[in-house]
C-alpha cells in the first residue's frame, strides 16, 4: 500500500499494517482485502454493495476491522454493512472511513451499518471519519441501525475531528429488556463544514437504557445541528447529553426530545452550548501557556 | 522581589477598587487579611496579570511587569492559586500536573504533588477535573499545581477554604516545603490566625488600601485584640481572642 492508503488506515483505524483477526478492507468502491476467523465470517452481499458479517455465537476476545478508503476524487460510494452478532459474544468492531481528495470532485461516503445484537451480547463499536486533501468536498453520511435483543449491550464511539465537508449522521436503535445502548460521539467542524446529527432511540423492554452523549466543538464559519430523541415504551432509564463548545463564528443548534409512553420510563436531557469560559483560559496562562495554546488543550480535552 | 508602587483600580463600573498601594515582597511567607470586599483578591489578580492596574507599577525583581500578559508573567516566574479553583471538562488531574510543571513531568514526580496535598494519587491523577470533584478537592489540586511549577512567587487567594478535612498544619508543612524547595516568596490571602501565624509579614488591606504592614509580632496582637477588625475581618480571630 502507498503512504496515502496507510495513511488513511492509520487515521480511520489506528493500523500501521493489516489488522489482527477478521478484517475487509474496501478501497474506492472495491474490496481490497478480507480475512475471515473460524468464529467470524464476512460475505459479499449479492443484491447491493457491502457485506455482511457474522459473529458466531459466544466469539470472545476477538475483533473484526472494516475500514474503507477513498483516494479516488470524485468518487461517490454507497455500501450496506449488516453485522449478525451471536447470544453471548463478546467483541470489538472498528469501522472508519477515510477520504483523500486531491482532485477538484467531490469525494463521498454513504455507509449503512446495520446490527442485530443476539440476546446477552455485547460490542464494542468504534467508528472513525476522516477527511484530508485540498479537493473540492468530502461528505460522509454514515447512518447506523441497532437492534439489541434481550440482555445485550453496545458501547457505540464515532468521532469525526477533521477533513469532512458534509454530513448527515444517523443513528436509530431498539432495545427489548435488559439492553443497553451507549453513544459516545465527538465532532469537530471549522472553515465552512456542516454536520447533521440524529439519534433516535426506542425504549422497547423492561429495564432497557440508553445513554447518548454529544460533544462538539463548532470553530470558525461552520454549523452543526443536533437531534436526539428517547421515546420510553417501558420501564426504562434514558439519558441523552449535548455539550458543545462554540468559538468564532461557529453556530450549534441543539434539538433534544423525550418521550415517556410509559408511567416508569425515566428520561434525562441535558444540553449546554457556550464559548469557552474566561477563567478556563485564564487558568491555564497562569501556568505558562499562551491563549492560543490554552483554548487547544482546552477543545483537545473535551473531544478527548 | 515582588514590589507595587502607588497601584490602583478602577473597575469597569468607574468603582475604585484599589488606591495607591505600595508594598514590597521579599519574605518567605506574607500574608495579606483584611476585611472582605476590601481588595485582597483584587492585588491578587493585579500581581498575576488577569487585571491590569489603572495607575501605578509592579516590579519583579527589578523587571517592570505592569503591562505583561498573564502567560509572560507565569513564564517569570508567578503561580497564582485561584480562590475558586476552576473546572474543566475532558481535561484530568495528571494532564493540568503536566502542564504545570512542565512537558517532562513523569508520572511518579505528578504523584508526588499529590501526595504532597494530602490526595492518594491512585484515585485522582485520571479523574477530571468535572463536577464530579468537590470543592475541597479542587483546591488541593490546585494547590498541588502551584506546588508542580516551583516558581520564585506563588500567589494562594484564601487555601484554607475547604480543606476541613485536611489539617491546617498540613497546608502549612506544604508551604514550608514549597520554600524549601523554591527559597522563593509566598504571598497567602487569608483570614486565618493560624495561617497569619507563620507570616514572617503581614499586610492589612482595607476599603483598598495598605491599612497596616509590619512583621507578625507588630501586626498580630492587634488583629487579635480588635474588636472592629474581628465582626469585618476575622470572626475566627475574635472568637479565639474572646474565648
Amino acid at each position: 500500500m502507498d503512504e496515502i492508503r496507510m495513511n488513511l488506515l492509520k487515521e480511520v483505524a489506528d493500523l500501521d499494517a493489516l489488522p489482527v483477526g477478521a478484517y475487509n478492507i474496501r478501497e474506492n468502491g472495491k474490496a481490497a482485502g478480507r480475512n475471515t476467523t473460524a468464529n467470524i465470517d464476512i460475505v459479499t452481499k449479492t443484491d447491493k454493495p457491502g457485506i455482511d458479517i457474522y459473529i458466531a455465537p459466544g466469539t470472545k476476545k476477538e475483533s473484526v476491522h472494516i475500514p474503507v478508503i477513498i483516494s479516488q476524487t470524485g468518487l461517490t460510494d454507497l455500501v450496506y454493512n449488516d453485522f449478525y452478532i451471536g447470544e453471548d459474544a463478546d467483541v470489538v468492531i472498528i469501522a472508519g472511513c477515510g477520504i483523500h481528495n486531491c482532485g477538484g470532485e467531490l469525494s463521498q461516503h454513504d455507509g449503512i451499518h446495520t446490527f442485530w445484537l443476539g440476546k446477552n451480547s455485547h460490542i464494542r463499536y468504534v467508528e472513525k471519519h476522516y477527511g484530508e486533501g485540498d479537493g473540492s468536498k468530502n461528505v460522509m453520511n454514515p447512518t447506523t441501525i441497532v437492534h439489541l435483543d434481550e440482555g445485550a449491550s453496545m458501547e457505540m464511539e464515532t468521532t469525526q475531528i477533521a477533513g469532512i465537508d458534509d454530513t448527515d449522521r444517523r443513528t436509530e436503535g431498539d432495545l427489548k429488556a435488559g439492553a443497553k445502548l451507549e453513544v459516545r460521539e465527538k465532532i469537530l467542524t471549522n472553515g465552512v463544514q456542516n454536520a447533521k446529527t440524529y439519534f433516535n432511540v426506542d425504549l422497547n423492554g423492561e429495564g432497557c437504557s440508553a445513554n447518548v452523549v454529544s460533544r462538539s466543538v463548532a470553530r470558525e464559519n461552520s454549523t452543526q445541528f443536533f437531534d436526539s430523541r428517547l421515546n420510553g415504551n417501558a420501564p426504562c432509564a434514558g439519558h441523552s447529553e449535548c455539550d458543545s463548545i462554540i468559538m468564532e463564528n461557529g453556530r450549534v443548534t441543539a434539538c433534544p426530545s423525550l418521550t415517556a409512553n410509559n408511567i416508569d420510563a425515566s428520561l434525562i436531557h441535558e444540553a449546554a452550548i457556550g464559548k469557552i469560559a474566561g477563567e478556563q483560559l485564564m487558568k491555564l496562562m497562569t501556568l505558562g501557556l499562551t491563549e492560543k495554546e490554552a483554548e487547544e488543550q482546552i477543545v483537545n480535552g473535551f473531544l478527548k | 522581589m515582588l514590589e507595587l508602587k502607588h497601584v490602583g483600580y478602577v473597575a469597569e463600573d468607574d468603582t475604585e477598587i484599589l488606591s495607591d498601594v505600595s508594598l514590597s515582597i521579599n519574605e518567605r511567607f506574607v500574608a495579606i487579611t483584611g476585611p472582605n470586599g476590601g481588595g485582597k483578591s483584587t492585588l491578587a489578580k493585579l500581581i498575576s496579570g488577569i487585571y491590569m492596574p489603572t495607575s501605578g507599577q509592579i516590579l519583579l525583581d527589578g523587571i517592570d511587569i505592569t503591562n505583561m500578559s498573564i502567560t509572560d508573567r507565569a513564564n517569570l516566574g508567578i503561580s497564582y492559586a485561584f480562590q475558586q479553583p476552576v473546572r474543566f471538562k475532558g481535561l484530568r488531574v495528571r494532564d493540568l500536573l503536566r502542564l504545570a510543571a512542565g512537558k517532562d513531568t513523569t508520572l511518579a514526580q505528578a504523584c508526588n504533588y499529590l501526595s504532597e496535598v494530602g490526595l492518594c494519587a491512585r484515585d485522582y491523577i485520571d479523574r477530571e477535573l468535572n463536577d464530579s470533584l468537590s470543592g475541597g478537592e479542587l483546591k488541593r489540586i490546585e494547590i498541588a499545581m502551584v506546588l508542580a511549577r516551583g516558581t520564585k512567587l506563588s500567589v494562594f487567594d484564601e487555601p484554607e477554604a475547604g480543606i476541613d478535612l485536611w489539617s491546617f498544619q498540613n497546608l502549612i508543612r506544604v508551604f514550608e516545603k514549597m520554600y524549601e524547595e523554591t527559597r522563593g516568596n509566598i504571598l497567602i490571602i487569608s483570614h486565618q490566625e493560624r495561617i497569619l501565624s507563620i507570616a514572617d509579614k503581614i499586610v492589612v488591606i482595607r476599603d483598598g488600601r495598605v491599612d497596616r504592614v509590619g512583621s507578625r509580632d507588630e501586626i498580630l496582637p492587634g488583629l487579635l485584640k480588635s474588636a472592629d477588625a474581628g465582626n469585618t475581618t476575622c470572626d475566627i480571630l475574635t472568637q479565639k481572642a474572646m474565648s
